[in-house]
C-alpha cells in the first residue's frame, strides 16, 4: 500500500525482541516475531513512541542529512518553532538564524512566519464553516494518520488547511527563485524537524499531492552544529534582522500554541498520544458541543515533545514562553501569499485495522476472538510478541499467529504430553513387569 | 456461516470514571468488523448515551449487545427507578438528574432524544419502581 509510508524504522542488530516497544505503541502496530520487533506500516502513525522508549537503541527514524545540500545550488533552512525552545539563554531568535547561515544555508525562513498564517486562515475558516465544528487541528502528522485509520466520523472535522512547514516551503522556493533567478531544481528546501512524523508528512503528505519540502533534517542531528555556530554568531557586533514570525508564530511550538492563535477561548488543547486517543473517542461520542476547535499534539508538551529534539519537552516550553514574551503579537497579519493553503484532495478512511475482508468474515473471525479470550490467561505479559491477549487473538483471528505462540497454553500442552508419556511408560512397565 | 456475536457488560452505578467503557469497547469492535462508519456512530452515540443513563439514574445495569452482518441490537436493562412519563423524558431538554450530576457537565436532557436520533428502532420498557429496558436497533447498511 503506498499510501503508509512510516519513518519509523527497526535497527535488527540492536533489537533485543523485548516486550517495551510492543506495550507503549499507541495503535499496536509492533510485534515480536523471530526476536525481533517488527512494525506493521499499515497500523504505524509515526509518532516515535517506540524510539522514545528502546532502551537498545534499535527503533530509529529516517532524515535526510546537511550532506544532502550538495545536490543543490542554493538552500533555504526551515527552523520549527520548537527548534528555540532547544537553545539555551536566547532572547533573540536571530542568533539562531544566523547560525544556520553560519552553517552554511544560503538563507532561513522561519516556519513560525507560516504558522501565523494558517492561524489567521484558521480563524477565518472557523467564522465561515460553523458546521464543521469543532474542528480539528491537522498540524500534527500523527494525529492526521491516526484520524484516518482509526476516526472515520471525525475526518469531516479535520481542518483542511495545509501545514505550516509546507507553507513555508512554497513561500520560501517562491522567493528564493524571485532572488536567485535558479529554477525550483536547483533550490533546496530544508526542513529542521522535530519528529519522525514531520519526516514522514514531508514525502507523503495527507489532503494534498506533495509538499515544497526537499530534505528534512533532525533537531537533534543538527544541535551540536547549531550550538556551535550561535557561539560565533553573538560575536558578531550586528546582526541583521532576519526574523519573520512573532509571538503567535512562535507559540506553536508547543502545546496550547494553535489554539492560543485563534484569539477564541472555544477551545480545546490536548498533549500527549494517549491524552488525544481520549478526546478522539470522546468527540466520536459526541461528548464537546460547544467547542470550536480543538488541537491535538502527539508528543507531550506538543511539538517541543518531539522525539527528534534534545531538551526536556517542559523546559523548552518554559524558553519558548520567554522568548515571545516581547514580541508582537503577530508579524504578518497583512501579508498576502500567491499560493493555495488549502487541502487538495479528500482525506479518504482506511480501515486498517478490520479484522477480515468482508463484514461477515470479519464477524467470524470476530467470534473466534471471543472464543479465544476465554482461553487466555488475560496476563497481558507480551511473551507471545504481541502486547496484549486479545491483540494475540485477533493476530490468530487475522491468520498471522497461533494459539501455541501463548506460553501458558504452549505449557499447559507441555505439560498435558508429558503426563500422557508418562502414563504410557507405566503401562509399558506395567506390561514388561507380567 | 452467519455468525452473531454476542457480547455482555455489567455496568457498575454511581462510578463515572467508568462510564463510557463498554461502549467504547464495542465502537473499537465494529470498527475492527468494518461496519460502515455511520452505523458506528450511531452506536458509539446511542450506546453511550443509554450507559451513563444507566449511571445517573438507575445505579448501573446490564448492557447485552448482538452484533450481527444485518443490525446491532444493544439492550440495557436495569432495576432503577423506572420513567415516570417517557413521553415528558423524550422531550429535547427535560432531565430529572440531580444536581451534582449536572455539576459534571450529564444531564442536559438529551439522552433519550439522542438515543431516538441515533437508531434505526428505540423501544422502552418501563414500569416506576422496578426498572427499564431500552431496546436499540441500529441497522448496518
Amino acid at each position: 500500500m503506498s499510501g503508509f509510508y512510516t519513518s519509523v524504522r527497526l535497527d535488527e542488530s540492536l533489537c533485543k525482541g523485548c516486550i517495551n516497544c510492543i506495550k507503549r505503541c499507541p495503535t499496536e502496530a509492533i510485534r515480536v516475531r523471530n526476536g525481533k520487533a517488527r512494525i506493521t506500516k499499515e497500523f504505524c502513525i509515526d509518532c516515535g513512541e517506540c524510539i522514545r522508549m528502546c532502551k537498545h537503541h534499535a527503533k530509529y527514524s529516517t532524515y535526510d542529512t546537511l550532506q544532502s545540500r550538495e545536490k543543490y545550488d542554493y538552500t533555504v533552512a526551515l527552523p520549527a518553532p520548537s527548534l528555540y525552545g532547544q537553545v539555551n539563554n536566547i532572547d533573540d531568535v536571530n542568533l539562531v538564524l544566523h547560525a544556520l547561515i553560519k552553517m552554511g544555508f544560503n538563507d532561513v525562513f522561519e516556519v513560525g512566519c507560516a504558522a501565523e498564517y494558517v492561524s489567521r486562515l484558521t480563524r477565518e475558516y472557523l467564522e465561515s464553516h460553523k458546521e464543521k465544528w469543532p474542528l480539528i487541528s491537522t498540524a500534527c502528522p500523527s494525529v492526521t494518520r491516526l484520524i484516518r485509520v482509526r476516526f472515520p466520523n471525525l475526518i469531516e472535522h479535520l481542518l483542511p488547511i495545509k501545514a505550516p512547514v509546507d507553507l513555508a516551503a512554497e513561500i520560501a522556493r517562491k522567493e528564493a527563485m524571485k532572488k536567485t533567478g535558479l529554477p525550483s531544481k536547483k533550490i533546496g528546501i530544508f526542513f529542521l524537524s522535530p519528529c519522525p512524523a514531520k519526516v514522514t508528512a514531508a514525502k507523503n503528505p495527507l489532503g494534498y499531492e506533495s509538499t515544497d519540502v526537499d530534505e528534512v533534517l533532525a533537531m537533534k542531528d543538527i544541535y551540536p552544529e547549531l550550538i556551535r555556530n550561535m557561539k560565533e554568531a553573538a560575536k558578531e557586533p550586528f546582526l541583521e534582522d532576519l526574523t519573520t514570525a512573532g509571538k503567535i508564530g512562535i507559540g506553536w511550538g508547543s502545546s496550547g500554541g494553535e489554539a492560543g492563535g485563534l484569539l477564541t477561548d472555544s477551545y480545546l488543547a490536548a498533549d500527549g498520544i494517549e491524552n488525544v486517543i481520549r478526546v478522539l473517542e470522546d468527540m466520536e461520542d459526541q461528548k464537546f458541543r460547544n467547542l470550536a476547535f480543538i488541537e491535538l499534539n502527539a508528543c507531550n508538551g506538543g511539538c517541543v515533545g518531539g522525539v527528534l529534539t534534545v531538551e526536556n519537552p517542559y523546559v523548552a516550553k518554559v524558553k519558548l514562553a520567554s522568548l515571545r514574551k516581547y514580541l508582537p503579537v503577530a508579524r504578518n497579519h497583512s501579508v498576502s501569499y500567491d499560493l493555495n493553503p488549502y487541502w487538495t484532495k479528500k482525506v479518504k478512511y482506511e480501515p486498517v485495522f478490520t479484522l477480515g475482508s468482508s463484514l461477515e468474515e470479519s464477524l467470524n473471525r470476530m467470534a473466534k476472538v471471543e472464543e479465544l479470550m476465554k482461553k487466555f490467561p488475560g496476563l497481558d505479559c507480551g511473551c507471545c510478541g504481541a502486547p496484549t491477549c486479545l491483540a494475540l487473538a485477533e493476530d490468530i483471528a487475522r491468520g498471522i499467529a497461533e494459539e501455541k505462540d501463548c506460553i501458558h497454553i504452549l505449557r499447559a500442552y507441555v505439560d498435558q504430553l508429558s503426563n500422557q508419556m508418562e502414563s504410557e511408560k507405566e503401562k509399558g512397565e506395567n506390561n514388561d513387569s507380567q | 456461516m452467519n455468525e452473531k456475536i454476542h457480547l455482555s457488560y455489567v455496568i457498575p452505578g454511581d462510578d463515572f470514571t467508568r462510564a463510557g467503557e463498554a461502549s467504547g469497547e464495542v465502537k473499537k469492535k465494529l470498527k475492527q468488523m468494518g461496519v460502515p462508519p455511520e452505523a458506528i456512530r450511531k452506536v458509539a452515540i446511542s450506546m453511550y448515551e443509554g450507559e451513563i443513563n444507566m449511571v445517573i439514574h438507575a445505579n448501573g445495569g446490564m448492557i447485552d449487545v448482538d452484533i450481527s452482518t444485518s443490525d446491532i441490537t444493544i439492550v440495557l436493562e436495569d432495576h432503577g427507578p423506572g420513567i415516570e412519563n417517557v413521553a415528558l423524558a423524550m422531550q429535547a431538554g427535560y432531565s430529572t438528574a440531580p444536581d451534582k450530576v449536572r455539576a459534571l457537565g450529564f444531564g442536559a436532557g438529551m439522552g433519550l432524544p439522542n438515543m431516538k436520533k441515533y437508531s434505526d428502532e428505540l423501544i422502552i420498557d418501563t414500569k416506576p419502581g422496578y426498572g427499564t429496558k431500552v431496546t436499540l436497533v441500529v441497522k448496518i447498511g
